[in-house]
């Protein structure tokens, strides 16, 4: 059977995907009406007011944390190379103890301080302009990527649905673009209540539906055990040697570290209403982990199936195609491309609020009044997507993924400086500078020059490992070394705005963080 | 009250060993030993984060 490349047009998949993917958009601009706020000031446009419960925090945490672009390619990367690609499970399983260790730190300190951004608290922690430029160069540039991908996942679903040319991705950016502008980060958050239901509806159908028609989960198993190992670069259903098994362990740890460093990931924390949201969110939000693993299970029943694609990110566009009817097929393709407009719509925010804060303020200008910095905000929310936009129509797909890989290690190079400066201040600003610069020259090196393969045969350790993990162990040698050399010389310079108690995650529920015009439309 | 959070360490060794999961059997419901751990870690993981979070709240 020759590999898939192409469809045909599913017309009555595509009229339901149209129909809901309209409904979509009448929410995202109705979404400025919600929970009332003033759209001119970044606090409300850009973290929604800081006022989400529980509830909206799990949608919008979820929502955009598990990407659209994961449900395409985490069952696409199973598909072709079998248990290496189900580090995603264990990932995105102790990110939430992490996070709740970590986040509920942060979200006290910027919630005391006004803080918008992780380089914002960077900023008042350490005093220091180049390091909370360092942090806000980084998000930026693996927020970019990133953002593309949810556009490339929204392409492979139409791909799916037989439509092509670039037309319809440009109409599906435009409202994008245009619910952001208006409603902020409220347009994903309530978006996010109809794409989770869907993605739950698909997934739940497809769990039981798809194994009934391939033989069960016995057979489905058995399948993959047969055809991984007979791939051009054999698979595995079991990671059984050691150096399969440091590569697995350090992806998810890796991984896991870096996710919640993203803008997006802080955007979405920063926006709920109390340290206890966030906690105990850290408990519910493993329920989206249990659907990527089912979700990564469809690249199995795709080789059960006997699913053949060209490239594998056709996997589940192609193997729902096949199993469903049309009108459900168009149902699962709405929830992934509507699950793109979430993610999407979230980090541009998140890029926004990093560069009007950390760049415009620290250096265009520093009067920047708080009408002024949300309509920037807004305009650059604009010039990020267009720029992903651009990436996806002019670039090789290939790329965007590479650098989305790069994006991880990039991101874990900030931990030292925002995660370990939530609890002490020990490490230097230059050390840290220092660290950051070594840790992101190793790590892209290492990447590139290893054609993006994301792991690496490291020499002393002598294993396996993630490249992000050895440029992080880089990273913090370089920062605790110099920090020792320095000890307290150059620290009188530079203030800590913040105290020790600002941080207590023990601290009472405070109020939902002011807000100057709250209540006036 | 904070020596709660050392059961969080809990699911981290449990997962990043793969030494502990990496093979067939026992199976259950037709998914190897290394597939169906991994899923019963999922709410075992949010039941400890639960729990956690129960014992270190402050009520207020």
């Amino acid at each position: 059977m020759n590999p898939i490349e192409s469809f045909e047009t599913d017309w009555t998949a595509l009229v339901i995907f149209i129909l809901l993917f309209g409904v979509v958009t009448v929410l995202g601009f109705a979404a400025a009406r919600w929970k009332r706020g003033d759209l001119d000031l970044l606090d409300e446009w850009g973290l929604g007011g800081r006022r989400f419960g529980t509830v909206i925090t799990w949608f919008l945490l979820g929502g955009d944390l598990f990407t659209a672009y994961t449900f395409i390619a985490v069952p696409a990367l199973v598909f072709a190379v079998g248990a290496g690609g189900f580090f995603a499970l264990p990932y995105t399983i102790i990110v939430f103890p992490l996070v709740f260790l970590v986040m509920p730190r942060l979200w006290a300190v910027a919630s005391k301080h006004r803080y918008v951004t992780a380089a914002d608290f960077v900023k008042g922690r350490y005093g220091s302009m180049p390091l909370a430029t360092a942090v806000t160069f980084t998000g930026l540039l693996a927020t970019m990527p990133y953002i593309a991908l949810q556009l490339v996942g929204i392409e492979f679903v139409l791909k799916g649905l037989g439509v092509s040319g670039e037309w319809p991705l440009i109409v599906a950016f435009a409202i994008l673009a245009a619910f952001t502008y208006t409603s902020g980060l409220r347009a994903p958050a309530m978006i996010a209540l109809v794409k989770d239901t869907l993605i739950y509806l698909t997934v739940i159908v497809a769990v039981i539906y798809i194994p009934s028609k391939v033989g069960g989960f016995d057979n489905i198993f058995a399948s993959a055990a047969e055809a991984l190992p007979e791939r051009d670069t054999p698979g595995a259903l079991i990671p059984g040697t050691p150096d399969a098994q440091v590569a697995y362990a350090s992806l998810a740890l890796g991984s896991a570290m870096a996710l919640f460093l993203y803008p997006h990931a802080i955007t979405a924390v920063l926006s709920s209403r109390s340290q206890d949201v966030v906690r105990r969110n850290m408990s519910l939000l493993p329920a989206w982990t249990f659907l990527l693993g089912l979700m990564a299970l469809f690249g199995y029943m795709a080789i059960a199936a006997g699913i053949s694609v060209a490239e594998p990110n056709l996997t589940v566009p192609a193997l729902f195609r096949d199993m469903f009817p049309s009108w459900f097929f168009g149902v699962a393709c709405a929830a992934i491309a509507i699950g793109a407009l979430v993610p999407a719509a979230v980090m541009s925010i998140a890029a926004a609020n990093l560069f009007t804060r950390n760049v415009w303020k620290q250096f265009v200008n520093p009067n920047v009044t708080d009408r002024q910095e949300s309509q920037i905000a807004k305009i650059v929310s604009l010039v990020v997507k267009a720029g992903a936009l651009g990436f996806v129509l002019f670039l090789p797909t290939k790329f965007s993924i590479d650098l989305q890989l790069l994006g991880g290690v990039w991101m874990l190079q900030t931990l030292p400086t925002v995660v370990i400066g939530l609890y002490t201040h020990w490490f230097h600003r230059w050390g840290l500078l220092a660290g950051w610069a070594v840790g992101m020259t190793v790590g892209t090196w290492i990447a590139v020059s290893q054609d993006y393969v994301p792991v690496w045969d490291t020499p002393i350790v002598g294993a396996t490992m993630y490249t992000g993990v050895v440029a992080l162990f880089v990273n913090l040698v370089v920062a605790a070394s110099i920090s020792l050399v320095f000890g307290q010389r150059w620290r009188g310079d530079a203030v800590d705005e913040t105290e020790p108690e600002d941080y207590d995650e023990l601290h009472e529920t405070r109020e939902p963080a002011p807000t100057v015009s709250a209540g006036v439309a | 009250m904070r020596i709660w959070y050392v059961l969080l360490a809990v699911p981290l060794v449990a997962l990043l060993y793969p030494p502990l999961y990496a093979k067939e059997d026992p199976e259950l419901f037709g998914f190897p030993f290394f597939y169906w751990y991994q899923f019963a870690w999922v709410p075992l993981t949010a039941g400890i984060t639960y729990f956690v979070y129960r014992m270190t709240r402050v009520d207020s």
